[in-house]
């Protein structure tokens, strides 16, 4: 930068802002932080401390767990480089932006006129036309190519100077605050955010997730049931899509609900609501799914026989060999024997050849249970034993139960980042392939004809500056070709 | 005809086109040169007609999605970005030299594809996170700006030959383009580069967070982009802040495309949740 002034700024003599100010630095960190990185995708992050220890040996496993290898993104030397880079970033903007500023914004630009005229690189052609007839081709030239111009009179002639995209030398500073932003974004949704999980089987409402890498729980301003799971699958066995119905419960009704897919997620109150996982639930069985034929088995401790017989809730059946009557009186959501709870069980009453009734105890989930239980009776003889031997009688009331695995996250720093990423591409595209072009083009008198001069000059992309210059020579006196 | 054989027959054609502009570079003879351009282009032609007819292909089958979802198909696409963009450079440049330098590396890209056991060409059914059309424009992105770096590698290469030999008289090297045109080319590239790298990093994040919930989570794959992006962030600062050019530039180019490369190959052999872009699917 030739603008360089005599600067009275204490600030700039400073010895932390000096370092920071420097590209060399840029250079130090932005190749650091590449290195560095590599490793973190060579050695697995975030496994358990038994899995490192038997990988690495002792010595290596204390070794990087002192340098937090093991979570090294994460990690305060990791951090410390992030913010180097950030304040290297914004010390080294702070420090040109006064001078571009300067540029940008001065009213009258300046135009170093010999510097042009005595540059070696400038382009010189002869045209037949004299000076007066060349002036509005030149005019009309750069109103429409250039944003600003200005025409002085030279000798026996014309300078005009034009210019245009000034501004796109503040391109590098939007990238620089998108850097700056995604950065900010990061922390913001690292020290705000979490990223929990939570496992919802179908029917039901939870409003607790519990959070990744520790096992806290965070309790949720809502709730949130699963109406419905469903997973689709290609002829070949692959996944086709995971669906969640959800709704969201709040104060006791459902206000909103949806169906989510893997990429297709749930935003509610800055909570975002993933499909992420699903599983089967273990068989389990409640009243509403048992059908109303129970397979029963009857069998006899003399002859060993069994008997199945389908029985009906409230219905009597005979045992064969005279061995009694069966009544199924109820059907209990859940049976607390003896301090031990059985869930769904069938509550029947058993007449038995002796004439003394006693009650049976059949929880579904326990098929051979009163093989058991009739030997704790003392009215009960045990000359017949019960077992279930089929519930699942209709099978689309038994249908598989899944519950839905949702990734549950709060980010309120994503805004942030993805205004970072906007800004970072359009001020890649400024910075990359726009540039402050600045033209000047002279025409004096040559006798009767005149010579026209053009130079021109941008803060980029110096070649293709050249290349313009000299089409626009060749455009200008073009028409000396056709004579 | 289906597009596997079609692009079999490109990955032919390719290989012709790179042989004939080598013989342009060794001969310098015109007619092979306009030979090469000629049969670079009826390549480029077979492999977007290849891309077109998997894309119809698979909605025949019912599964239909953009050919960009396996190792396979990157690979087409990124043979068809090298030679488009090959193809423009050489219309503005008309230096048929760099195609020795460039051609082989998008034959490669697609003989790779076509011929390694390893690698199906079966069309296959998407899985549910890679429905979404954040992965078009995340593949597209990525794939043009590792197209723009493996350009610049070649005229890296070239730049660091030709400074070598500057001493003695080589009929071949004197065909090279000027050195600071080729520093100048190389620059372009990696700017080009760089802002679909970005806009590719940017476009998968937004996929992330909507697939997973999270923007960025450090995944080998993510991690090996960020460190390309570093590496050629750190070329851009160096050649734009403190005036490196030429060779220390190169040599940074070249630096720049092995992270692409294993950012793209390497990292599959690494756990992570690109494995889809993994060997064997």
């Amino acid at each position: 930068m030739k603008e360089k002034e005599i600067d009275h700024d204490p600030l700039r003599h400073n010895v932390v802002w000096i370092f920071f100010a420097s590209v060399k630095l840029t250079v130090v960190l932005l190749l650091t932080l590449a290195a560095t990185s590599v490793i973190g995708t060579v050695i697995p992050q975030n496994e358990s401390p038994q899995a490192y220890r038997q990988a690495f040996g002792d010595f290596l496993y204390r070794l990087f767990d002192v340098l937090d290898i093991f979570d090294m993104y994460h990690s305060w030397w990791f951090q410390m480089l992030l913010l180097l880079l950030t304040l290297n970033v914004v010390v080294c903007s702070v420090d040109r932006l006064k001078a571009t500023w300067k540029i940008i914004f001065s009213k009258n630009p300046t135009f170093n006129l010999t510097r042009y005229r005595n540059d070696k690189r400038k382009v010189q052609r002869d045209d037949p036309r004299t000076v007066e007839e060349l002036r509005p081709l030149v005019k009309n030239l750069v109103s429409r190519k250039f944003t600003y111009y200005r025409q002085e009179d030279a000798e026996s002639g014309f300078v005009f100077y034009a210019e245009k995209w000034r501004w796109t030398r503040l391109g590098v500073y939007i990238v620089h605050t998108s850097v700056i932003l995604l950065l900010i974004g990061g922390l913001i949704g690292s020290i705000f955010g979490f990223e929990g999980f939570v496992n919802i089987p179908e029917g039901e409402t939870i409003d607790t997730i519990r959070l990744r890498n520790s096992d806290k729980l965070v309790k949720l301003d809502f709730k949130i049931r699963c109406d419905d799971f469903d997973v689709s699958f290609y002829p070949n066995g692959m996944p086709k899509e995971f669906r969640s119905s959800l709704a969201i419960i709040e104060n006791g009704t459902a206000i909103l609900q949806k169906d989510i897919l893997v990429n297709h997620p749930l935003r509610y109150s800055g909570i975002n609501l993933f499909q992420s996982s699903y599983g089967e639930l273990p068989a389990e069985i409640s009243v509403a799914t048992v059908p109303e034929e129970i397979g029963l088995a009857f069998t006899s401790k003399e002859t060993g026989m069994v008997y199945n017989k389908k029985v009906r809730l409230g219905e009597r059946v005979k045992i064969p060999e005279d061995l009694g009557e069966l009544e199924l009186e109820e059907l209990k959501d859940e049976y607390d024997f003896r301090g031990r709870e059985l869930g769904p069980t069938l509550i029947g009453a058993l007449t038995q050849k002796n004439g003394v009734s006693v009650e049976v105890i059949l929880p579904l989930r326990f098929p051979s249970f009163d093989r058991m239980s009739a030997m704790v009776n003392p009215q009960r003889s045990d000359a017949v034993l019960i077992t279930i031997e089929e519930i699942a009688a209709n099978p689309e009331e038994n249908a598989k139960r899944y519950y839905t695995g949702l990734q549950v996250t709060k980010d309120p720093g994503v805004i942030i980042v993805y205004t970072g990423f906007l800004m970072m591409i359009i001020g890649c595209i400024i910075t990359f392939f726009m540039s402050h072009q600045r033209l000047f083009i002279e025409v004096t008198a040559k006798g009767k004809k005149s010579r026209v001069t053009v130079n021109g000059k941008a803060n980029k992309n110096k070649l293709g500056m050249r290349r313009k210059v000299e089409v626009i020579a060749d455009k200008l006196t073009e028409s000396k070709r056709r004579d | 005809m289906n597009s596997s054989l079609t692009l079999s027959i490109t990955t032919f054609v390719y290989g012709i086109s790179a042989f004939l502009y080598l013989v342009v570079l060794v001969f310098k003879r015109q007619t092979p040169g306009m030979l090469a351009t000629w049969v670079a282009l009826l390549g480029l032609i077979g492999n977007t007609a290849g891309i077109v007819m998997r894309w119809m292909e698979s909605y025949q089958m019912g599964i239909g999605h953009a050919p960009l979802s396996n190792l396979y198909e990157s690979l087409v696409f990124f043979a068809w970005t090298i030679t488009l963009l090959y193809l423009v450079i050489e219309r503005r440049h008309g230096n048929r030299v760099i195609g020795a330098f460039v051609m082989p590396l998008a034959s490669l890209a697609i003989a790779y594809a076509s011929l390694s056991p390893n690698i199906s060409d079966r069309i296959q059914p998407l899985l549910p996170a890679l429905k979404s059309n954040w992965l078009i424009a995340h593949v597209i992105a990525c794939f043009i700006g590792y197209a723009a770096f493996a350009i610049a590698f070649g005229l890296s290469i070239m730049y660091l030959i030709r400074q070598n030999e500057s001493s003695g008289k080589n009929a071949m090297i004197e065909r090279f383009p000027k050195p600071q045109v080729l520093d100048d080319l190389i620059h372009q590239m990696i700017m080009f580069g760089f802002l679909f790298l970005s806009v590719g990093i940017i476009t998968g994040a937004v996929w992330a967070n909507s697939a997973w919930g999270r923007y960025w989570g450090w995944d080998p794959k993510e991690t090996w982009s960020l460190i390309t992006w570093f590496i050629y962030a750190t070329l851009l600062h160096a050649k734009m802040m403190r005036g490196w050019h030429g060779r220390r530039i190169a040599y940074l180019s070249v630096l720049g495309f092995a992270a692409v490369l294993f950012t793209y190959f390497g990292v599959n052999l690494l756990p992570g949740l690109h494995s889809y872009g993994a060997m064997g699917q």
